[in-house]
């Protein structure tokens, strides 16, 4: 069980500016600005969850995952994980999470992996029973088997991630913090990564809290969405909820024989041309049978689609909608 | 030439950036100064014949030394450059229209100098208030001081011209750290930073002077404390424009050979 | 304690997976202090003593100060290099270890091409102690011993100090060199030639001159006092507030991230 409530955290920030006067300027004096991180920041998170957690660059994404990890102490504010205060009782708290940030390494650059994994084994004081049976599940799912053998520098980017976020579980963490796990990899990787967490959660139990770019990630792993921007929560909802609520447009293609397509009220023509059509639709005014019923009675339709928002587009829009 | 000027300039202004640097850089620097100085006092004292320098001379020495540290000292090296040699990234220097060589030897002397400009005059100002023997005084007349002025240029392009060699055996070798490590004691060593030139045995001089590491801070500072005279002066400031000339072909001609072994086999 | 020496044996694996530019940097390390040496003797033979120091007495002062701070620079090169960890984001891996962050910091880096310099220091030592007319006693030989086990506590409280101040400024930080270089280049000669307000210094403010000069004054027998050869062990009373100083800076690396 995790629960924040109420956290802020302002930065200090030195300002610098180029020039030879501003140098010899800065040499005497320095100027501050200040950033507020975190506002209010409050939410909670139950056992099992799979959480995705998105906003814009410098949102507060990551300063909210290194107070939940223990690594970062906020101004004020409450946070309990697991009736711990992650910063208070460190080495406590941290037994029962796992962290992989994507962007870097806690493997052993220049030993084979599975040195590392023993090495870590270690830190943790994870008996060796214990340790023998996560192991062997984690190199079936994460169908590792072949390359702990072999030095991390060897590995390929996808290889290397598959065996950090092994190194990451092999405590059997209860919370799973997840920083952009999927970037810089290949589909075949990103899709075995996102089936390993999926298989985690469900049969482990593992809380998993995400945050990503990749929209895909959200959609294919979470149902929870928490988006935050400017320090600030600004949306604590469902993937599903957030679709029907945002997506009030869809896009039709057509393609037809006869004379060119007439439009009726609440359609938007984006191209209509020789037989070929492409034609947005206010959903809320006209629904999609609607629509097809009135296109099929004017023309004679040989090919036709229908495509609602991606998710891509709809956090641009969301994005948007919270001038973030 | 304009864009090798304003490559300068960019460096030169972003390597001021670093304030507390600076002042953490006029402390040390000073205090490593004062120390030697006391060193060679204890010295002074016990054999004031057999100092082969005036205390004056070697207490301007030691300043100068410090003062153009940056300037000067051999272990200093931009990762950036062998990161760009071992990583391969240098493919991409190798579009843009300007010489390698060039840019690097520009980039070298931006940084440098950037690191100088901020430190050298509070040390010197410092130092030329203590009380004597242990201040820096001026040059003994202004022709030495102009010598100086010539001197302290060519010293630097030496120095230069000798790192990029080092830079460049990354070409050649696998991993540079070693390589660095042994050249940089070496050059520091003969070109008289753990004891000034005129502090080695009398037999070994000759040959000293004559070697590169020489021309670098020895003979600018040597110039500037009067412990040589103008004729020396001018022969060792020819001897600095032989070695850099020397130094710069052997480097040009180095990075032309290992840049073609480099396009011939794909990086 | 188990866990430290499999770390040691892995970094050690990795270091010579390199093999040529492991033993470049070994011999690279060797001369650099090998330089320090020639300028030494460059001096004696020009001066043949200072202060009534011979040369064989300045190079048992020299290496064991050189052997001190290699060995900790071996094997406490992570607070050494302390400020890559804060840069590359390693410290935050370290946070999120169940492990006590000093022991985690000690492990994280170890660089063994430092026994180039340890090497020299032997050679060095190897040299002086036939040389230099000491009568090696049993207190003589303790003398060394623990002028070495105060020099490897005194310099590794002056790398966890460094490392603290790394927290407040990483530019800064290059002052500390007089301390960590500085005590090696400097105690190369009894702290005890510089003057005395230098020998003050060194002995209350960083307490160099406990493990380096009041211990070898008895050692070449300039000084009857036995009490001198316990004073290296007060440079781990330095260790203290050392400590608590990077601690104090973790505390506020917790509040910052920074």
């Amino acid at each position: 069980m995790i629960e924040l409530k109420n956290i802020n955290k302002t930065f200090k920030v030195a300002k610098r500016n180029a020039g030879f006067s501003e140098a010899v300027k800065a040499l005497f004096k320095k100027e501050y600005t200040y950033i507020n991180a975190l506002q209010d920041v409050s939410f909670s998170i139950g056992d099992g969850e799979m959480v995705g957690y998105i906003g814009p660059n410098g949102a507060g994404k990551s300063s909210t995952i290194k107070i939940m990890s223990g690594i970062l102490t906020p101004d004020s504010g409450e946070c309990m994980i697991d009736g711990r205060i992650p910063w208070k009782d460190r080495i406590a708290h941290v037994k029962n999470i796992g962290v992989v940030f994507g962007q870097r390494s806690q493997l052993w650059w220049d030993v084979p992996v599975i040195d590392s994994f023993e090495l870590i084994r270690d830190i943790y004081k994870v008996e060796n029973a214990e340790y023998k049976k996560t192991l062997s599940q984690l190199i079936e799912l994460l169908n590792i088997g072949e390359i702990v053998k072999t030095p991390t520098r060897q590995l390929s980017l996808g290889q290397r991630m598959r065996c950090e976020i092994a190194a990451s579980l092999l405590h059997s963490p209860k919370i799973l913090f997840l920083d952009e796990p999927t970037i810089g990899l290949d589909a075949v990787s990103k899709i075995a990564v996102r089936e390993f967490i999926k298989t985690i959660n469900r049969e482990n139990k593992t809380t998993v809290i995400l945050t990503t770019h990749d929209m895909q990630d959200i959609e294919a792993l979470t149902e929870r969405i928490l988006l935050i921007g400017k320090g600030r929560i600004l949306l604590d909802g469902s993937l599903s909820e957030l679709k029907t609520r945002n997506s009030t447009h869809k896009t039709l293609t057509v393609d037809y024989s006869g004379e060119k397509l007439p439009l009726s009220e609440h359609m938007t023509v984006i191209k209509n041309i020789d037989g070929h059509a492409e034609i947005i639709i206010d959903t809320v005014f006209l629904t999609v049978s609607q629509a097809i019923s009135y296109i099929s009675s004017k023309v004679e339709v040989k090919d036709m689609s229908v495509m609602g928002e991606t998710v891509d587009e709809m956090v641009v829009s969301l994005y948007k909608e919270f001038e973030i | 030439m304009k864009k090798y000027l304003s490559f300068f300039r960019i460096r030169f202004i972003a390597g001021l950036q670093y304030r507390a640097a600076a002042w953490a850089g006029i402390a040390t620097q000073f205090a490593w100064g004062g120390m030697t100085l006391l060193m060679f006092w204890a010295f002074y004292q016990n054999g004031e014949n057999s100092f082969p320098m005036t205390f004056p001379e070697l207490s301007s020495y030691i300043w100068m030394q410090q003062a153009f540290l940056a300037m000067f000292m051999a272990w200093f090296f931009d990762h950036e450059i062998f990161e760009s040699i071992t990583s391969g990234n240098i493919a991409y220097e190798l579009c843009r229209p300007c010489n390698i060589y060039s840019m690097w030897f520009i980039k070298n002397m931006a940084i440098r100098l950037s690191r100088m400009v901020l430190r050298c005059f509070p040390i010197l100002l410092v130092a030329a208030f203590l009380p004597a023997p242990f201040h820096i005084t001026l040059p003994p007349d202004w022709l030495s001081g102009v010598l100086f002025l010539v001197s302290i240029i060519l010293g630097f392009l030496v120095l230069i011209s000798f790192s990029m060699l080092i830079y460049i055996s990354a070409f050649y070798m696998i991993s540079s750290v070693g390589i660095r490590i042994l050249a940089t004691s070496v050059i520091e060593f003969f070109a008289g930073a753990v004891i000034p030139i005129p502090f080695f045995p009398e037999a070994l001089q000759p040959i000293m002077y004559a070697l590169p590491f020489a021309s670098m801070q020895n003979t600018p500072f040597l110039i500037y404390t009067g412990h040589i005279g103008e004729i020396k002066a001018l022969q060792s400031i020819a001897l600095q424009l032989i070695w850099f000339i020397a130094l710069m072909i052997a480097g040009r001609i180095l990075i032309k050979r290992a840049l073609k072994k480099i396009i011939v086999q794909g990086g | 304690m188990k866990l430290y020496f499999k770390y040691v044996a892995m970094l050690l694996k990795s270091q010579i997976q390199y093999k040529a530019s492991f033993i470049m940097t070994i011999l690279g390390q060797f001369l650099v202090s090998f330089t320090a040496f020639l300028g030494i003797y460059f001096m004696f033979s020009r001066f043949h003593s200072v202060n009534g120091f011979t040369f064989s007495e300045i190079l048992i002062c020299f290496s064991i100060v050189l052997m001190a701070f290699s060995v900790t620079e071996c094997f406490v090169r992570g607070f050494d290099v302390f400020p890559r960890l804060i840069q590359s984001g390693n410290l935050d891996r370290i946070l999120v270890r169940p492990r006590n962050e000093i022991f985690q910091v000690l492990t994280s880096n170890m660089d063994f091409s430092r026994v180039g310099r340890l090497f020299q220091s032997i050679l060095m030592l190897a040299y002086a102690i036939p040389t230099s007319g000491i009568i090696w006693t049993f207190d003589k030989v303790m003398t060394v011993v623990l002028m070495l086990i105060g020099g490897i506590a005194v310099f590794s409280a002056l790398f966890v100090l460094y490392a603290g101040i790394s927290f407040f400024t990483i530019e800064g930080l290059e002052f500390m060199n007089i301390f960590t270089d500085g005590s090696r280049e400097f105690g190369k000669y009894p702290l005890s030639i510089y003057g005395d307000g230098i020998l003050k210094f060194f002995t209350y403010v960083i307490p160099i001159a406990l493990f380096q000069y009041y211990p070898f004054l008895y050692l070449i027998g300039r000084s009857d006092n036995i009490g001198l050869i316990f004073l290296p062990l007060l440079g781990f009373i330095f260790m203290i507030p050392c400590y608590c100083f990077f601690k104090f800076g973790l505390r506020k690396y917790k509040s910052t991230g920074s």
